[in-house]
C-alpha cells in the first residue's frame, strides 16, 4: 500500500527471514548467551587446579565462538531487521517507534558485548602472564555473560509483545509493551535452554579439539556433561511453564476454535521435542558425567543436533501462536492495521494503495486488478508459484487436480476464511476486490505466472497530480488559519496590554 | 511552492505510519548524525586497513618486511570491523524511525542488493579471519593467501555501492515508479561521486589511525617490525592521509557539491560545507610542515590539533549531508503528513458511523435469518449447498439428519472421523445452544 512490494514468488518472503533469524538465534543461544559462562567456568577450573590444559582447551573453544558469533552472529542480526524492513516494513517500523528506547538501550549492550568480547579473547593468551591478571579476566568473562544475557532479555521483551500486547492497546507505553504476560515465561525458557544448548555445543568441541585416551578429554566431558545435567531441570520446568502459558495465549488470539486442529499439531510436536530433545540430550550428559571413556565420538553430534532442533521448533510455534497478527490485535501479518479494516472493508485497499496499478476495479481491468488486491493483500505469505502458493492452498482444498476452482465457493470461502484458520487474517478488501482477486487467482490456474517484486520490476504509481493539488492546497488552508489564529491570540494580547 | 515540482512528476506520495515518533526530531537527527560518524569512522578502517593490508602483503612478496607491516594492520581488521557492524545498529535504528517510509521504499527497490549485504559482508568477515590467522601457514602459498584478502577487499569496495545507493535513492520519491532494480539506481546522479568521495576518505582516515598506531609507546615496534624504520612508516602513513585529504579538497569534493541535484541546496548547506573545506586547509599546512620538518621528533608536533580538526571537519561534513537531506525531502515529507493526517480522519468518521450503525461483519452477508448468519460465519468457508468444498454439502446433511436435529447437534459440538480422503471437522464446542439451535433449523429447512 504505502512501499513498494518487495516479493520473494519462488522462496517465500516468510521463509527469508525464517532462515536468517532461526540461524541468527541458535548462533546468539549456543554460541553466545550459554557459552561464555561456560568457557568462563571453564577458564576459571584451570585458574583453580591451576592446571593449564583446562585454559587450552577453554581458549579453543572460546576461538571458535569468538569467530562464528562476530561473524555469522552478529551479520545475521542486522540481517533479520534488513529482511523485515524488505518483507514487512509495516510491522518493523511500527515496533521500532514503540520500542525505540528498548532498542537504543540494547545497542549500548551490544556495544559492551563487542568491545568485551575483543577484550577477553585478544587478551586471553597475555593475561595467563600472572596470577593477578588472570584474575581479571576471569572476572572479564562474568561481565561478558551478564552483557551477553542482557542482549536477550531486552530482545525477548519485544518478541514476546508481538506475541500478545498486554495492555499496550490501551495504555501506548514502552512499559506496558514489555510486561507483556509471555515475557518473564520466554525468557525464563530461553536461559536454561542457551545453558543446555552450550554444553551440547561444548562437548562436541571438546570431541574436536582433543585426542582419544587424552585425561583432559575426559575431565571436560564430565565437568560438560555436568553442566547440562544442572541446567536440564531448569531447562524441563520452563519449557512447561511457557507450554501452559500457549494455549491461554491462543484462545485470546483465536476467533473460533477451528483452528485447534492445527495448533494441536504443533502442540503435539512440541512435546515431543522437549521430551525427546531433553531425553537424547540427558543420556548424553549422564554417560559423559559418569563413563565418558565409553561414549563413542560420533554420539556427541546428536546433542547438538537435536537441541538445536528442540531451539528452532520453537521459534516455529512462537511465529505461529502470534497469527494472524504480527503485532497483536493491532496489526495484522499482512502490514494493515486492525483500525484500517472497516474503511478497506467498505472503500477497498486499491483505493487508498499508493503502490498499485489499477484504484478501481472494472469489468476490464479485473484480473490485473486481483493482481494488485493479491501483492497488497497475499503476499506477505502467500506466493503464485512458489512456496505455499495461492494455487496448491485451493488445489488441496478443492481437491480438483486441473478442475477449474469453483469461484463462488472460493469467494465464500476468503470471505470467512478467518473463522475456518484463525492464522489468516480477514480478507481486507471489498466485495469488488475479492471478485478481482478470485478471477486473478483462477487465471493463474489455468496459466500460472511467476509475480516479480519491486525489486526487479519496479513499481507502479498511483499518486495523481490531482491529489497532490488537493493535499497542497490543504496544506495552504491549514498554514492560514495557524497564522490567522496567531494573528488573532497577538491582537488580543494587545487589547489587553493596551487596557492595563 | 517546492509541490509544484512534483505536480509534473509521477511522485508518489505515501501515508506514513500512524504511530507517532518516539522522540522529538532533534534528538534523533542528533542520534543519526552522532552515531552515524562514530559507525563512519570504523567503516573507513576496517576498509582501508584491508586495501594496505592487500597493499603492504603485496609488496611484502618482495621486501620481508612489508609483509610483517601487513600482519599488524590485517590485526587491527578484525577488531576495527567488529565495531564497525555493532557502531552501525545506532544509525540503522535512527533513520529507520526518522525517515520510514523513505528508506524502507528505497531498500524494496534495491531488494536484492539490500539482503545481499548480509551474506557478503558474512564471507568477508570469515575471509579476513581466514587471511589472518593461515599467515603462518600459507607463507609458502602465498598466491592462495592474498587471494583471499583480495576476495574480501572486493566485496569491501562493492558494499558501500549498495548502501549509497539506499541513501540516495530515498531522498528522490520522484525516481521511485521509474527505477527497475539496484543497477538502474545505483546509476541515479551523485551515487558514483559519493563512492569516490568515500573512497578518498577512508584512505586519508586509515592513514592517520596508522600513523597514530605505530606510534604509540607501548607499540613495541622495533621488536614486532625489526626491518623496517618506525619513522619511516610513520611519515609514509601520514603522508598517504594528506595527500587524500588535498585530493578531498582540491578535487573529489567540488565533482561531488557540483554534481549534487539542486534539489536539497541551500544557503545553509553552502556555508557549512565551506566550513568544512575550511577546517581541512590548516590541518593540510600543519602536516605538511611536520612532514618536511628535518628533525624527526617534528613529526608529531601538531598531531593532536589535526585529529581534532579533522573530527570536527567529519562532524561539520556530517551535518551537511543530513542537511541536503533534510532540505531535499521536505516538501514531500509535508505533503506526507498531510496526506496521513487525511486518511486518520477518515477512519475515525468511519469508525463513527460504524458506531451509529452498528452491522457487525461487513463482509458476511447477514441478510437472512440467524441460522444462515450462523451458517456463513462458522460454516460456509467448508461446506456449500450442494457441492464438496472441503466437507460435504448441506445436502448430504439433510440426508443423513433430516428427522434428527439433536444428532446433528451433537456431531457438531463434537465431530468423528467419517472419511479418510477428508480432514476431520473441528468440534464447534464455543456456539451457544441458542446458536445451535437456529444453525440445525438453518440446515435441515434449507431445501
Amino acid at each position: 500500500m504505502d512501499f513498494p512490494i518487495f516479493h520473494l514468488d519462488f522462496l517465500n518472503n516468510r521463509v527469508l527471514i525464517a532462515i536468517i533469524a532461526i540461524l541468527h538465534v541458535l548462533i546468539n543461544h549456543a554460541l553466545a548467551v550459554g557459552f561464555i559462562p561456560m568457557v568462563t567456568f571453564m577458564e576459571w577450573l584451570g585458574f583453580k587446579t591451576q592446571d593449564e590444559r583446562w585454559d587450552k582447551l577453554a581458549y579453543k573453544i572460546m576461538f571458535v565462538g569468538f569467530v562464528i558469533t562476530t561473524t555469522i552472529g552478529a551479520m545475521t542480526g542486522v540481517g533479520i531487521w534488513l529482511s523485515s524492513s524488505l518483507i514487512n516494513p509495516y510491522s518493523i517500523g511500527s515496533l521500532i517507534r514503540v520500542f525505540f528506547f528498548a532498542w537504543f538501550t540494547e545497542w549500548i549492550v551490544f556495544v559492551t558485548e563487542v568491545v568485551l568480547i575483543l577484550i577477553y579473547f585478544l587478551t586471553w593468551k597475555k593475561s595467563n602472564a600472572s596470577f593477578r591478571s588472570k584474575g581479571k579476566h576471569i572476572l572479564l568473562g562474568v561481565g561478558l555473560s551478564v552483557a551477553s544475557w542482557f542482549t536477550m532479555a531486552i530482545i525477548v521483551g519485544i518478541l514476546g509483545f508481538m506475541m500478545d500486547t498486554g495492555n499496550w492497546l490501551t495504555e501506548r507505553s514502552l512499559v506496558h509493551g514489555f510486561t507483556n504476560p509471555i515475557y518473564l515465561p520466554q525468557l525464563a525458557f530461553r536461559t536454561p535452554l542457551a545453558m543446555v544448548m552450550a554444553g551440547a555445543m561444548g562437548l562436541f568441541l571438546t570431541i574436536v579439539f582433543t585426542k582419544k585416551g587424552e585425561e583432559i578429554r575426559y575431565k571436560a566431558l564430565r565437568f560438560l556433561g555436568g553442566w547440562m545435567l544442572f541446567w536440564m531441570p531448569f531447562s524441563l520446568a520452563a519449557s512447561l511453564w511457557y507450554y501452559k502459558v500457549i494455549p491461554t495465549l491462543m484462545i485470546g488470539n483465536m476467533a473460533v476454535a477451528v483452528g485447534t486442529q492445527d495448533f494441536q499439531d504443533w502442540y503435539n510436536l512440541l512435546t515431543k521435542f522437549i521430551f525427546g530433545a531433553l531425553g537424547v540430550s540427558f543420556i548424553v550428559a549422564l554417560a559423559s558425567r559418569w563413563k565418558p571413556q565409553q561414549v563413542p565420538a560420533y554420539a556427541y553430534v546428536v546433542p547438538v543436533i537435536v537441541m538445536l532442533g528442540f531451539a528452532g521448533i520453537f521459534e516455529r510455534i512462537r511465529e505461529f501462536i502470534r497469527k494472524p497478527y504480527v503485532i497483536g490485535n493491532y496489526m495484522y501479518s499482512n502490514g494493515i492495521r486492525v483500525d484500517e479494516y472497516p474503511l478497506l472493508q467498505k472503500e477497498g485497499v486499491l483505493k487508498f494503495a499508493t503502490y498499485v496499478k489499477h484504484r478501481e476495479v472494472t469489468e476490464a481491468n479485473k484480473v490485473e486488478a486481483g493482481k494488485d488486491v493479491f501483492m497488497v493483500a497475499c503476499s506477505r505469505c502467500h506466493t503464485t508459484s512458489g512456496i505455499n502458493s495461492i494455487v496448491s492452498v485451493f488445489d488441496r482444498m478443492y481437491g480438483g487436480k486441473g478442475q477449474p476452482f469453483p469461484q463462488g465457493a472460493m469467494k465464500n470461502y476468503i470471505k470467512n476464511m478467518h473463522n475456518a484458520r484463525y492464522y489468516m487474517p480477514p480478507f481486507p478488501g471489498n466485495e469488488k476486490e475479492l471478485d478481482a482477486l478470485v478471477s486473478y487467482i483462477a487465471q493463474l490456474q489455468v496459466y500460472p505466472e511467476s509475480i516479480e517484486g519491486a525489486q526487479t520490476a519496479g513499481t507502479p504509481v498511483q499518486t495523481t497530480p490531482e491529489e497532490i493539488k488537493q493535499l497542497s492546497e490543504r496544506i495552504l488552508a491549514r498554514k492560514e488559519s495557524e497564522r490567522n489564529d496567531k494573528q488573532l491570540a497577538e491582537k488580543s494580547n494587545t487589547e489587553a496590554n493596551l487596557k492595563q | 511552492m517546492k509541490t509544484l515540482l512534483f505536480i509534473l512528476a509521477q511522485v508518489p506520495v505515501p501515508k506514513d505510519l500512524d504511530l507517532p515518533l518516539p522522540m522529538p526530531e532533534w534528538f534523533l537527527v542528533g542520534v543519526l548524525v552522532v552515531s552515524f560518524l562514530l559507525h563512519i569512522i570504523f567503516v573507513d578502517l576496517m576498509v582501508g586497513g584491508v586495501l594496505l593490508t592487500l597493499w603492504f602483503e603485496w609488496k611484502g612478496l618482495r621486501n620481508k618486511g612489508y609483509d610483517a607491516l601487513a600482519h599488524e594492520i590485517a590485526k587491527t581488521v578484525t577488531v576495527n570491523k567488529s565495531l564497525a557492524v555493532v557502531l552501525g545498529v545506532a544509525p540503522l535504528l535512527a533513520i529507520n524511525t526518522l525517515y520510514t517510509i523513505y528508506f524502507y521504499s528505497a531498500n524494496a527497490l534495491t531488494g536484492l542488493a539490500w539482503i545481499m549485504i548480509i551474506p557478503l559482508v558474512t564471507v568477508a568477515f570469515l575471509l579476513t579471519y581466514a587471511h589472518k590467522y593461515s599467515w603462518e601457514k600459507l607463507a609458502q602459498q602465498k598466491e592462495l593467501h592474498l587471494a583471499i584478502i583480495g576476495v574480501s577487499a572486493l566485496i569491501f569496495l562493492f558494499i558501500p555501492f549498495i548502501f549509497l545507493t539506499n541513501v540516495n535513492l530515498m531522498l528522490f520519491p520522484e525516481k521511485w515508479g521509474t527505477v527497475k532494480g539496484f543497477l538502474e539506481a545505483l546509476m541515479l546522479p551523485n551515487v558514483l561521486p559519493r563512492y569516490l568521495f568515500f573512497i578518498v576518505g577512508t584512505l586519508a582516515v586509515t592513514g592517520l589511525f596508522l600513523f597514530w598506531y605505530f606510534g604509540r609507546q607501548s607499540y613495541e615496534f622495533e621488536e614486532k617490525l625489526p626491518d623496517l624504520n618506525r619513522y619511516q612508516v610513520r611519515k609514509m602513513f601520514y603522508g598517504l592521509a594528506f595527500g587524500a585529504l588535498a585530493v578531498q579538497v582540491a578535487l573529489v569534493g567540488p565533482i561531488l557539491i557540483s554534481t549534487l541535484p539542486s534539489k536539497g541546496i541551500s544557503p545553509t548547506l553552502v556555508v557549512t560545507l565551506l566550513a568544512g573545506v575550511a577546517l581541512v586547509a590548516p590541518a593540510l599546512y600543519w602536516m605538511w610542515q611536520d612532514m618536511t620538518s628535518p628533525n624527526p621528533v617534528h613529526l608529531d608536533r601538531h598531531f593532536g590539533k589535526v585529529a581534532s580538526l579533522m573530527l570536527v571537519t567529519v562532524l561539520v561534513m556530517g551535518s551537511g549531508r543530513h542537511i541536503y537531506r533534510a532540505n531535499a525531502i521536505e516538501p514531500h515529507r509535508e505533503l506526507m503528513a498531510e496526506k496521513t493526517a487525511a486518511y486518520r480522519e477518515l477512519i475515525a468518521q468511519h469508525a463513527q458511523a460504524m458506531q451509529n450503525n452498528p452491522s457487525g461483519e461487513l463482509l458476511a452477508d447477514a441478510g437472512g435469518s440467524a441460522g444462515e448468519a450462523v451458517f456463513q460465519k462458522n460454516c460456509s468457508a467448508c461446506h456449500a449447498q450442494d457441492v464438496k468444498v472441503v466437507g460435504p454439502p448441506v445436502t448430504e446433511m439433510v440426508s443423513i439428519y433430516k428427522n434428527d436435529p439433536e444428532g446433528l447437534k451433537k456431531w457438531i459440538k463434537a465431530p468423528g472421523k467419517k472419511r479418510s480422503d477428508a480432514p476431520q471437522m473441528p468440534g464447534f464446542a464455543q456456539l451457544s445452544d441458542d446458536e445451535l439451535q437456529a444453525l440445525s433449523e438453518y440446515i435441515l429447512h434449507i431445501n
